[in-house]
């Protein structure tokens, strides 16, 4: 079946993923290569280029980390071919190093980063603003506000690149990347760039000769002036934009899905012919005669956006300087208070905001009465949701071992951890049984474990484990591992290697067989890595919980420098694995003694897989096979024996 | 293609459900099927880590000619969907509102917490009760039954829209059901999933399509 990405079909129109259409923008620009890191919400950016590299003549990765896939982006550029990279917020801090660095040696050919944030964190551990790193290090930003201009942003983004020779940054966010919506399509060009390095023209010739930051000065300057080039191409920009009244009331400046809320709030509140909108899409750096034009509209606007009041901090601070001329004006915004300073907005948020402004308070969106009844009838009906892992994940039973372990010890052990599905051992009871104490960035429990592994010498008695993925351990492990052997730390690393980085879909990392455009690779073993490092490394099943437990009993017992037990099972959600059950299990009624049993319900109340039930009537354990994914784990764990298992069919 | 008349523009409608139960594909599904027919479409849903184990909803929002937020306001519902009961009730409590139309699968998935005894789950008669006193009209579909009969039970996703689309009020057919598919998902697949699609349609229209429901579920 041909992707629809890929459709020669210009003007059709196509429900598409907001992340889609940025493939598809970056297509219809005739990109030759895409990198990217895996993050939600920008995962399916790469995931879709994947699945049309072969027809459409693409090079994709899916590369160790985010700096790296924006130096095999950057080479792309440099051998004079468009090229893209994506990442999640923390992604764009990852890269940050090499950003900054290519934004003051310049590109060739044309460069965007997609950064795909996520305001209110629905996905992720932090709501950090990357738009700051636009005016930081000197880069335009662009922020498409719907579906149709994902597409056609992401497309003019290497225009505008190649026009200034810098990469520019495009942001999105999860409500639009993982949004869908109407995207009519455009044409696809029907050549590609050849590959050329040229470095053998004078030294300071942007298309032949060093590509380099120095002189830092005369680079600096010549950056500045490509800010002022892309500034005076932003005051024309159709994708700034004003609807409304001529003399409005209220002017609302806003960006990026806020947009929608907007037009969403003012329709609510039936204000069409008194609020205006004005939506920057080139939000850095933002056009200041196009700027005023609009905020001589009216007197009073009030700031939209998510997460920090970037638009509203750079447009007051045009606005002090255009005071003389234009006069004062009142703004609104998260400063004062009419939008909260954390989290994401919604429509609710803006009519609530637009309407104090205004002195309205007629809009219901739900009826009082109604609101009361459905609290009052629903409220104790509607059990919380915690998150944990899926039944049939390793994790589960890699955090039984490592909690009960711990316990046994009895000297107060703890484990540090870093992003993936397993940061759900921080969770207690729902996740890993809580024993997961630190949770930062990738590989930075393995950096701290380290830390905490030189403290001896101040009294500090307590085992030190981490925890890390497979593929975070390619992504910021390994210097940390180094760091840990080269000091002698006194630490245990436990590699919890599900085959996959299966968190954000089961993208390819550097230990797989199989690369992101689905051709034969070498994996590169990770054992043999640590070997290298000059670590034992010892590697068990964790569901073969007996051998895995006296594994991880010797090794706390063992108190000499850095231990590495590689924890290897597959993903039970993994595409090679779903939907196979290795067991059936089943509860023999006759055995399981419930309540009076003296286990506390251990396989419902503290092993906790979603997969076993309680049933209250019979006051027995009982497994709901629709829900059970067959690792057969449990029946190893009821001291009744009475969780039984056979090999499935 | 025709501009398609709608009973409310935006027609708000809400899928709901818990992680792996296929909320995702059954939304863009839906989508599809809408846009063929010349609707503006936009659909709001977030998944990642709320996937494990988590409520998962998204927020269709179709139009004949408008672009809407992907965020469906508070009180603004016109259908929801549930793939899980409780799941219904929990969405009610923020988008519901007298005239909300009302499809639950009645199969519940204990959140852990509730299989641990620290909370109550409701039993199928205070859901039944609960969510017929909170909708203008409400139908209890045994989804996920009649997809483990079909051979499995992911399937219930699709039993759902196809109740959806038995309500008769959106635009839609079972030949942008099949067209839909086709161009999403394997012809090896399509018959299965259009005898669940059908069942749908047919447990709606059983039940008296635009009419209340009298008995809770079982």
């Amino acid at each position: 079946m041909m992707s629809k990405l890929i459709a020669q079909k210009e003007g059709v129109e196509y429900l598409l993923m907001g992340n889609e259409a940025i493939s598809r923008g970056a297509l219809e620009a005739g990109v030759s290569v895409a990198c990217g890191y895996p993050g939600t919400p920008s995962s399916e950016i790469i995931e879709s280029l994947c699945r049309v590299a072969k027809e459409g003549n693409l090079y994709v990765e899916w590369s160790a980390n985010e700096k790296v896939s924006m130096e095999v982006a950057a080479a792309a550029s440099f051998a004079g071919m468009r090229s893209l990279c994506t990442m999640k917020q923390n992604g764009v801090h990852v890269a940050s190093d090499f950003l900054l660095h290519l934004a003051a040696s310049g590109i060739r050919g044309g460069m965007i980063l997609v950064f795909c944030e996520d305001p209110g964190a629905l996905s992720s551990v932090n709501e950090v603003e990357s738009r700051y790193f636009a005016p930081m290090i000197e880069i335009p930003l662009l922020e498409p506000a719907n579906f149709q201009e994902a597409k056609d942003m992401t497309r003019w983004a290497f225009e505008l690149s190649e026009e200034i020779k810098n990469i520019v940054m495009v942001r999105s966010v999860t409500r639009l990347s993982h949004g869908s919506g109407n995207v009519i399509f455009g044409k696809l060009p029907n050549t590609k760039r050849q590959a050329e390095f040229r470095c053998d023209g004078p030294i300071l010739d942007p298309d032949t000769g060093l590509v380099f930051s120095a002189p830092v000065v005369y680079k600096h300057q010549l950056q500045q002036e490509k800010i002022k080039r892309a500034e005076e191409i932003f005051e024309r920009s159709p994708f700034n934009t004003y609807e409304g009244p001529e003399k409005p009331g209220v002017l609302l400046i806003t960006s990026s899905i806020c947009y929608l809320y907007c037009r969403e709030a003012i329709s609510l509140l039936g204000v069409e012919d008194r609020v205006g909108v004005l939506k920057f899409g080139a939000t850095w750096p933002l056009p200041p005669s196009f700027l005023k034009r609009h905020l001589s509209l009216t007197d009073k606007i009030l700031m939209v956006e998510e997460v920090r009041p970037f638009l509203e901090e750079r447009v007051k601070i045009l606005a002090a300087g255009m005071a003389p001329e234009m006069g004062i004006k009142t703004f609104y915004g998260k400063e004062t208070g009419h939008f909260p300073s954390v989290g994401e907005l919604n429509p609710d948020l803006v009519v609530s905001a637009l309407g104090k402004i205004m002195g309205i308070n007629s809009y219901v969106g739900m009826p009082a009465d109604y609101e009361k009844k459905a609290q009052a009838l629903a409220s104790t009906k509607t059990p919380q949701r915690d998150l944990t892992f899926c039944p049939g994940c390793p994790h589960r039973a890699s955090f039984w071992l490592i909690h009960n372990a711990l316990q046994m010890d009895g000297r107060r052990g703890f484990v540090c951890g870093d992003i993936g599905c397993y940061s759900m051992a921080i969770l207690s009871p729902a996740g890993g049984f809580g024993v997961m104490k630190t949770l930062h960035s990738m590989g930075s429990g393995t950096g701290i474990a380290g830390g905490f592994g030189k403290f001896g010498q101040f009294g500090m008695e307590q085992p030190v484990l981490t925890v890390c993925g497979d593929s975070t351990f390619y992504h910021a492990v390994i210097p940390a591992l180094i760091n840990a052997v080269h000091h002698r730390a006194n630490m245990i690393l436990i590699v919890l290697d599900n085959g996959g980085t299966a968190m954000t879909g089961f993208q390819s990392h550097p230990g797989l067989t199989v690369n992101a455009m689905g051709e034969e690779a070498p994996a590169v073993d990770i054992a043999r890595i640590c070997e290298a490092i000059g670590v034992k490394v010892e590697i068990r099943d964790p569901f073969d919980l007996e051998e895995t437990r006296e594994t991880i009993n010797r090794l706390l017992e063992d108190e000499e420098g850095v231990r590495v037990l590689i924890l290897r099972q597959i993903c039970g959600l993994s595409p090679e694995k779903k939907a196979a059950k290795r067991y059936e299990v089943r509860i023999d009624e006759a055995l399981c003694l419930g309540e009076n049993c003296g286990c506390n319900r251990l396989c419902t109340r503290i092993f906790r897989c979603p997969g076993i039930n309680w049933d209250r009537q019979k006051k027995k354990a009982r497994i709901d096979e629709v829900i059970c994914a067959g690792c057969g784990v449990c029946s190893s764990i009821c001291p009744a024996g009475a969780i039984k298992r056979e090999e499935a069919a | 293609m025709e501009k398609q008349q709608l009973s409310k523009d935006p027609y708000n409608i809400v899928i709901t459900g818990v992680g792996g139960q296929g909320n995702v594909m059954a939304s863009r599904l839906l989508g599809n099927m809408l846009v063929r027919k010349g609707c503006q479409v936009t659909i709001g849903e977030t998944f990642g880590a709320s996937q494990r184990g988590g409520s998962v909803m998204s927020h269709l929002r179709v139009s004949a000619g408008s672009v809407w937020s992907p965020q469906i306001p508070k009180g603004r519902a016109d259908i929801i969907a549930a793939l899980e009961p409780v799941e219904a009730l929990r969405v009610l409590m923020r988008y519901g509102n007298p005239e909300v139309m009302v499809l639950t699968n009645t199969r519940p998935l204990y959140p852990v917490a509730v299989i641990g005894g620290e909370l109550d789950y409701p039993s199928p008669e205070e859901i039944g009760t609960t969510i017929r006193e909170l909708s203008a009209h409400a139908w209890f579909i045994a989804a996920t039954d009649e997809a483990i009969k079909l051979g499995n039970p992911i399937l219930g996703n699709i039993v759902m829209i196809g109740a959806i689309a038995g309500t008769g009020e959106l635009p839609i057919s079972r030949e942008d059901f099949r067209e839909a598919f086709l161009n999403s998902m394997p012809a090896t697949k399509l018959d299965v999933n259009l005898r669940a699609f059908d069942l749908g349609v047919e447990k709606v229209k059983q039940a008296g399509g635009l009419k209340p429901v009298p008995a809770p579920p079982k």
